[in-house]
């Protein structure tokens, strides 16, 4: 078991499993929905994870996405379209007891709560985001989001669609983000290690899961999830670890100037050794942000954790600055604040 | 202090410090309101302000007002005329002289009065030279060449004794009263702690402009105001807005419930944020929100979590927040969403006054969701309608509006200290751990509340949401009958609050000729306009409503005494039309204004003669 960075959240007594954590609601995803892969993997972390169950907590706002809380046995709350990172901001200062948990989609979070989102961000507050990034509107039938490709044809875009979309790994670390993931719905382990590695994570922890919506952009993601592809077009992050990726093992990502380049290993000299080598941890976010928009047909997409760094987090300081208060100043309760500054008695 | 031959006996005095915003009008006026209070004086104060930080100098826009209402009798208003103004340019003697009383003293800087600053304000010729201001009592002070001169053995430069000129005013306006200099000067030597020079030299300038009034001859009278009779306690001077928030600290202090505020800084509401951001040592988290959408869903997070969460607003936030308020009527979480109102529509007159979001906070959502909504009256009784509210929401699980305006939001008044020990008590219907029985939506069966379950609790864990819920058992239900249930609780809680709320009150007999009706931050005006009447021996009335939704249980009882109703509100008609619609067997005259200003008792007796 690793050892957890913030001591805050209480530590279940007792051993918990999956059946700890599934509520008696009847599951409303769509058949082969990547969805469903998602909840097992919570179902899976969270007891490995090992709070007390009472101190999770899950909070959404809406799209497919955000029905997740009434599917995972833990206290939850279902919000109003792109408001649950607000609605989680002040679940986690009221409360830095809990675990927070927010489920949320490309448009709830990038869409109409853009602006929640680059600010939790910003701010750090220590929450896990995960995101299902379906690349389309599921819930209200199929209209393009903000990370729908150029050109895709949908119902609100019969001609294609004239919007550069947004790359959330970009978006997470120009809002200054301190961890970024990525995963597939495709693969319960990998969900369940981010998963894990972003609960550990002291901060506003993002993943993106590449999610495939059956009814409405299936196969999106197929250049990526597809077994006969997969191989080479993704590459799996391992901290520490150089970069390699293919069927063979043989290709590489190496730092050639100022730009990552895909290399084949033994061919024109390079070995291992010339492969950059992953660092989560670093401050700087300039190689994350390269590795964050690796993408098909040039470069394998990059799963797995890019980026973890550690900064002061908005609750911890809120709990400092109450403490120190408590400390330092002279009104202690609402009588001393009352009676302070200037007044007078009247006979 | 030289002994005044001529004291008139007075009342009350309304006095306004009037100049450029910059010229340091509002602290002149705080500091002459502080004075007044402790010679212990009743007083009601109102900053006039322009929503520019600084518009360009010496224009009409760029006025920036104070005005203090001191007296012996019951300080209801700031007054409707002046009886002293100061005015330091053209342009605030211009904006002014209108609310200014025949032979009400002018004090004017007069060397700010030259031909560019006159024609910046529209004068055609100076008004200190054109006979023009005959009817008055006009003091032509060179206040700018005094106070330079004053501090030029202290080495300051012409730049830095400008600042001070508000301080040579005021030592006028002491002299005028022939109060101590005491209170003020303490001020400084607390202000200026680290700067003895800045000390030395306002107590300079302050004596200065003291010392000069003492040479003027239109000033040899001098007013005399004996102390007010006010029910024994401590007392302090305080604002609506600072009231309001310190309400809320005493109702977190008394429910044990910590207090959490998410908002976003808007005019007039702003000072609520800033001031409840001072006190984390009584655990108060406030979180300055990326937005008004944020600052309220940041409130329901903390609520759901088990925290007395507010968020606080003018009228356009309260726009931007309605639909989050329904998925706190929906989620059934105790919320307080202040709203100091504005005059609107829009962006609107942000420094200026109104009743115009009364209907929006009744109905202003999607859907049927009820609140409860209360209004405060007066700077001083925010503090007791904010721990209202706060209790209300608390106990009754619900969202709560209160509404206050700019005008008893910055405005000040005396405040009798209560002890918390004192307030009603809070008690939130906490749902007990492990408790088998629980389900989100069990109601008590008298008051239709549910339970609040706060996360970390042992047993209890649940989810709820925006989407409708089935009774009891709380799950996702898109049952019509339960949906006409629900629709119906919702409504028959709200209702229910009636049961906990006092009785409507009426100033005067409950049965006569005429029932002014008013309601929220137009309290002190009606009640003053009221007493008038009384006092001229009419049979006049006054019910001021502070419970709008639901209205208190003897609302009709008190409507039907009499003869005539009036409602007076500053907006074109809402609350006349709500209790249309509530009380529907009277026939309600009204009376409406909205200018961006206060009623002023004169306009409301003269109204409530012509009714008669």
């Amino acid at each position: 078991m690793f050892e957890f960075p913030d001591k805050t959240i209480e530590r279940s007594a007792v051993e918990l499993n999956k059946a700890d954590f599934v509520s008696d609601q009847m599951v409303k995803w769509c058949p082969g929905c990547g969805a469903h892969a998602i909840l097992a993997s919570i179902a899976n972390v969270f007891p490995k994870i090992g709070y007390r169950k009472e101190n999770f907590m899950m909070v959404s706002g809406i799209g497919c996405s955000s029905r997740f809380p009434y599917y995972v046995n833990t206290y939850g709350f279902h919000g109003i379209h792109g408001r649950a990172n607000a609605i989680a901001s002040g679940v986690k200062i009221a409360n830095p007891n809990l675990s927070v948990w927010i489920a949320t989609g490309d448009g709830d979070s990038m869409a109409i709560g853009g602006n929640h989102f680059i600010h939790i961000i910003r701010r750090n507050i220590d929450v896990n985001i995960v995101m299902f990034n379906n690349q389309i509107y599921g819930l209200t039938k199929g209209q393009y989001s903000p990370t729908t490709p150029m050109g895709s044809v949908t119902k609100t875009s019969p001609q294609g669609t004239i919007e550069h979309p947004f790359n959330p790994g970009e978006l997470v670390l120009g809002a200054q983000g301190t961890f970024f993931a990525r995963a597939v719905d495709t693969n319960v382990k990998l969900m369940t290690e981010v998963m894990f590695e972003a609960a550990r994570h002291d901060g506003t922890s993002v993943i993106e899961i590449l999610q495939n919506c059956i009814i409405f952009a299936d196969k999106t993601h197929q250049a990526i999830t597809d077994k006969e592809v997969r191989d080479d077009a993704q590459i799996h992050l391992k901290n520490g670890e150089p970069l390699i990726f293919g069927k063979n093992r043989d290709k590489g990502i190496r730092l050639n100037g100022t730009q990552l380049e895909v290399v084949t290993i033994g061919e024109n000299g390079i070995t291992e050794d010339d492969l950059l080598v992953h660092d989560q941890y670093q401050q700087d976010p300039g190689v994350h942000l390269m590795l964050a928009k690796m993408y098909p047909p040039h470069f394998p997409v990059a799963l797995g954790v890019i980026r973890s760094a550690m900064y002061p987090t908005y609750d911890d300081l809120v709990e400092d600055q109450i403490t120190r208060a408590k400390n330092t100043s002279k009104i202690l309760c609402v009588d001393d604040l009352l009676n302070s500054g200037d007044t007078w008695e009247i006979k | 202090m030289s002994d005044q031959a001529n004291f008139i006996e007075k009342e009350d005095v309304v006095v306004k410090f009037c100049g450029d915003s910059g010229d340091g009008m509002q602290l002149a006026g705080t500091l002459f309101s502080d004075a007044a209070a402790l010679q212990g004086l009743d007083l009601a104060t109102f900053p006039d302000y322009p929503a520019e930080i600084r518009a360009p100098h010496n224009t009409i826009a760029g006025v920036s007002g104070f005005q203090v209402h001191v007296g012996r009798k019951k300080i209801d208003t700031s007054g409707d005329f002046v009886d002293i103004l100061v005015a330091m340019n053209p342009a605030s003697l211009k904006s002014n002289l209108k609310w200014t009383r025949p032979g009400a003293t002018i004090i004017v800087d007069a060397d700010a009065f030259d031909e560019a600053a006159c024609k910046k304000a529209g004068y055609e010729t100076s008004p200190l030279e054109d006979d023009s201001l005959n009817g008055y009592n006009l003091v032509k002070a060179p206040v700018t060449m005094l106070t330079r001169n004053a501090l030029q053995p202290l080495g300051i430069d012409n730049k830095n004794a400008d600042r001070t000129r508000n301080v040579f005013t005021l030592g006028i306006i002491y002299h005028i009263f022939s109060w101590s200099l005491d209170s003020t000067v303490n001020y400084f030597k607390i202000k200026f702690k680290k700067k003895p020079e800045m000390i030395e030299a306002n107590k300079l300038v302050l004596e200065t402009g003291y010392s000069y009034a003492d040479t003027i001859e239109t000033l040899a009278s001098s007013y005399h105001i004996s102390k007010a009779k006010m029910p024994a306690g401590r007392y302090r001077n305080i604002t609506g807005n600072v009231a309001t928030a310190w309400g809320f600290l005493a109702a977190a202090e008394r429910s044990g419930r910590p207090l959490f505020l998410g908002s976003y800084p808007i005019t007039p509401a702003t000072e609520i944020l800033i001031e409840l951001a001072k006190y984390k040592s009584l655990g108060a988290k406030v979180f300055q929100a990326e937005d008004e959408i944020a600052g309220i869903c940041s409130a329901i997070g903390a609520s759901y979590t088990g925290s007395l969460a507010l968020t606080t607003t003018s009228g356009p936030g309260l726009s931007l927040k309605s639909e989050a308020i329904g998925l706190a009527v929906m989620t059934e979480l105790p919320l307080v969403i202040v709203n100091v109102q504005r005059g609107g529509p829009s962006t609107g007159l942000p420094t200026k006054s109104e009743q115009s979001d009364l209907m929006q906070a009744l109905f202003g959502r999607n859907g049927e969701a009820p609140v409860v909504v209360i209004a405060a009256s007066t700077p001083a009784d925010c503090f007791h309608f904010a721990y209202q509210a706060a209790k209300i929401a608390l106990e009754h699980m619900t969202p709560v509006i209160l509404l206050t305006d700019g005008s008893i939001g910055n405005g000040s008044q005396l405040f009798r200290i209560p002890k918390v020990a004192d307030l009603p008590s809070i008690t939130p219907p906490l749902a007990e751990p492990n408790d088998k029985n629980y389900k989100p939506y069990n109601r008590d069966p008298e008051t239709f509340v549910r339970q609040w379950a706060i996360p970390g609790t042992e047993g209890l864990r649940h989810r709820i949401g925006g989407l409708e819920k089935e009774n009891g058992s709380g799950n996702v239900s898109t049952d019509p009958a339960n949906h006409q249930l629900m629709t119906n609780l919702r409504e028959a809680k709200i209702q229910k609050v009636a049961d906990f709320i006092p009785e409507q009150t009426i100033f005067g007999g409950k049965k006569g000729d005429l029932l002014v009706v008013s309601w929220g931050g137009t309290g002190g005006t009606t009640q003053a306009a009221v007493e008038e009447m009384q006092k001229q021996g009419k049979k006049v009335s006054l019910a001021h409503f502070n419970h709008i939704m639901p209205l208190p249980k003897n609302t009709y009882e008190v409507l039907a005494g009499f003869k005539k109703i009036i409602v007076c509100e500053l907006n074109s008609g809402q609350f006349v039309n709500y209790l249309r619609m509530k009380e529907p067997d009277f026939k309600y005259s009204q009376f409406n204004k909205v200018m961006g200003l206060p009623f002023t008792v004169t306009e409301l007796v003269a109204k409530f003669n012509e009714m008669l």
